[in-house]
């Protein structure tokens, strides 16, 4: 009996004395400042355990901070820098050469329907809160650089913090305009042959010829799906940084704000040409989108299909037994 | 002047949290703001470690840097500060922030998150020096009246440290020499760029 309880006491003992043969200075020892790079290098945390009930917090040390810090004050410094500047040179550009684009045959004086109320109304809810969500954007990666100087620390932030406070409330009208024009135009932006014949002649912008076009032209099929796409992406990626940590953790997070970032800057550099092609850059266009009435002749030259489809649906939806103004 | 950072010796910190509970005290931080938080890595693994950590009062702060309203300052100390008259709450020095130092007042929902609020290193704001108006916002001024950051002058095993890096560094050095081990200071290479590897 006393055999085997000291059997059983050894067995007991035994990994504690192998571990005690083990030196104390030699125990596991892992470098901070290897992990640091190591973290630093390959991406991801340093997480550990914390007793305060928030995970987040367990986070020791998250490194790719320094990336997301790079990509704000560079590459999207840079991109936003190029893609506005550079639209704004080009149109410049555009205009000195090609000037006003004029209605070739002159106003007919007659006009037809082109957008209604429920359209109009749409696009200049999309537009003007765009315009305001654009412009408080802008002043959160350039302002501090461009404004701040003029204005002075204090009006500054005071403009900023209203900017923020716009830029997240605004977003809801526009998400919502974006589905409503979705809904309104999907239908008339599906691109087609049409279009490739109308990018083959440069949209009628190169030459002096006006390809033919229904009721959309590729270029404006092109401003429809950057708009609903790229606007669709934009607003998912701002509602993943407006509700922090509801929908993803500090990484995704930083991914969101590059991806709305990026994709906001190239947007505004394609709306800047959207608006130059909508007033000052063509005759008649404007029209289009305040009154909702175009100039007959500007509808033949850029839409010629829609107005012959107009043109078939009003002979079919008016009284067969009708005469024509001055017939009598 | 003095080049003020904070070092969390690992290997003796023991997670009792004093460091967290001094500064909360002393500054009157509310509920949800961890100014200082203790990590523990490999918790009940071969190898665990404790580390205290809160704004490191970096070397070319990512904060500083990417803040759109640049409401950060750096003192002569080189401690990093923020003046929350400025501040609108954006959270892009959180994004930035390697070590998830920035807090909010408020908890989710759409931007209203409050004032940004961080570990001063005991030394206020831009406010003149302990006042009512500075306590309010920033807390107490330490700094100001002479004294180091209270949670590494509460630390019972004096392994969180505060004062002058070059200072602090060699005490450092001095414990892994005479100790014959020493895993390195936490979070040194990433706000200081250097490590203090004896």
């Amino acid at each position: 009996m006393r055999a085997l309880l000291l059997a059983v006491a050894l067995l007991c003992a035994a990994p504690a004395l192998a571990q005690n043969t083990v030196p104390f200075t030699a125990r596991d020892q892992t470098s901070a400042e290897e992990l640091e790079l190591q973290r630093t290098l390959q991406g991801g945390t340093i997480h550990g355990r914390i007793s305060i009930p928030d995970d987040k917090a367990a986070n020791l040390v998250q490194p790719e901070g320094r990336a997301w810090r790079d990509f704000h004050n560079r590459t999207l410094y840079t991109v936003g820098a190029v893609a506005v500047c550079g639209v704004l040179g080009l149109l410049w550009l555009f205009y000195m050469i090609k000037g006003r684009i004029r209605i070739a045959a002159g106003p007919a004086g007659r006009t037809m329907t082109r957008f209604n109320l429920l359209e109009r109304a749409n696009h200049w809810m999309v537009a003007s809160s765009f315009i305001v969500l654009m412009l408080s954007g802008l002043n959160l990666t350039f302002g501090r650089w461009l404004i701040l100087p003029t204005l002075g620390p204090e009006t500054f932030t005071m403009l900023t913090m209203w900017g923020k406070v716009a830029h997240n409330f605004l977003s809801f009208p526009f998400a919502l305009g974006l589905v409503l024009m979705f809904l309104l135009w999907v239908r008339d932006n599906i691109p087609n042959a049409l279009d490739l014949e109308w990018l083959k002649a440069g949209g009628g912008f190169i030459g002096s010829r006006h390809p033919q076009a229904a009721r959309f032209n590729a270029g404006q099929k092109g401003v429809f799906w950057i708009t609903v796409l790229g606007g669709g992406a934009v607003a998912t990626t701002g509602y993943v940084l407006v509700f922090p940590f509801f929908i993803t953790d500090i990484a995704g997070q930083q991914w969101a704000h590059m991806i709305h970032g990026v994709l906001a800057m190239l947007m505004i550099a394609a709306i800047l040409a959207h608006i130059y092609i909508g007033s000052v850059g063509m005759e008649g266009a404007i029209d289009a989108m305040s009154t909702g009435q175009v100039d007959y002749n500007w509808a033949r030259e850029h839409h010629s299909l829609w107005v012959d489809e107009e043109l078939a649906k009003a002979r079919t939806a008016i009284d067969p037994g009708a005469k024509t103004a001055g017939a009598d | 002047m003095a080049r003020m950072k904070f070092l969390c010796d690992a290997d003796r910190c023991i997670e009792c949290n004093a460091c967290v509970t001094a500064c909360k005290n002393e500054h009157e931080v509310p509920w949800g703001i961890n100014r200082r938080r203790v990590v523990t890595l490999n918790d009940g693994k071969p190898g665990e470690r404790s580390i205290s950590m809160a704004c490191m009062h970096c070397t070319d702060a990512p904060c500083a840097a990417v803040c759109p309203v640049n409401c950060f300052y750096t003192t002569a100390d080189a401690i990093v500060l923020h003046d929350k008259d400025l501040c609108i709450g954006c959270g892009y020095c959180f994004y930035a922030c390697p070590f998830g130092a920035p807090q909010y007042p408020r908890v989710g929902n759409f931007g209203g998150r409050g004032k940004m609020d961080k570990c001063t290193y005991c030394a206020g704001g831009p406010q003149a020096d302990n006042t009512a108006a500075e306590y309010i916002q920033y807390g107490a001024n330490r700094i100001a009246e002479g004294k180091l950051p209270l949670c590494a002058e509460m630390c019972s095993t004096k392994a969180l440290l505060a004062g002058d890096g070059e200072i602090i560094a060699s005490i450092y050095r001095e414990r892994v020499s005479k100790r014959g081990y020493g895993g390195g200071a936490w979070g040194w290479r990433t706000a200081y760029r250097e490590g203090v590897q004896a």
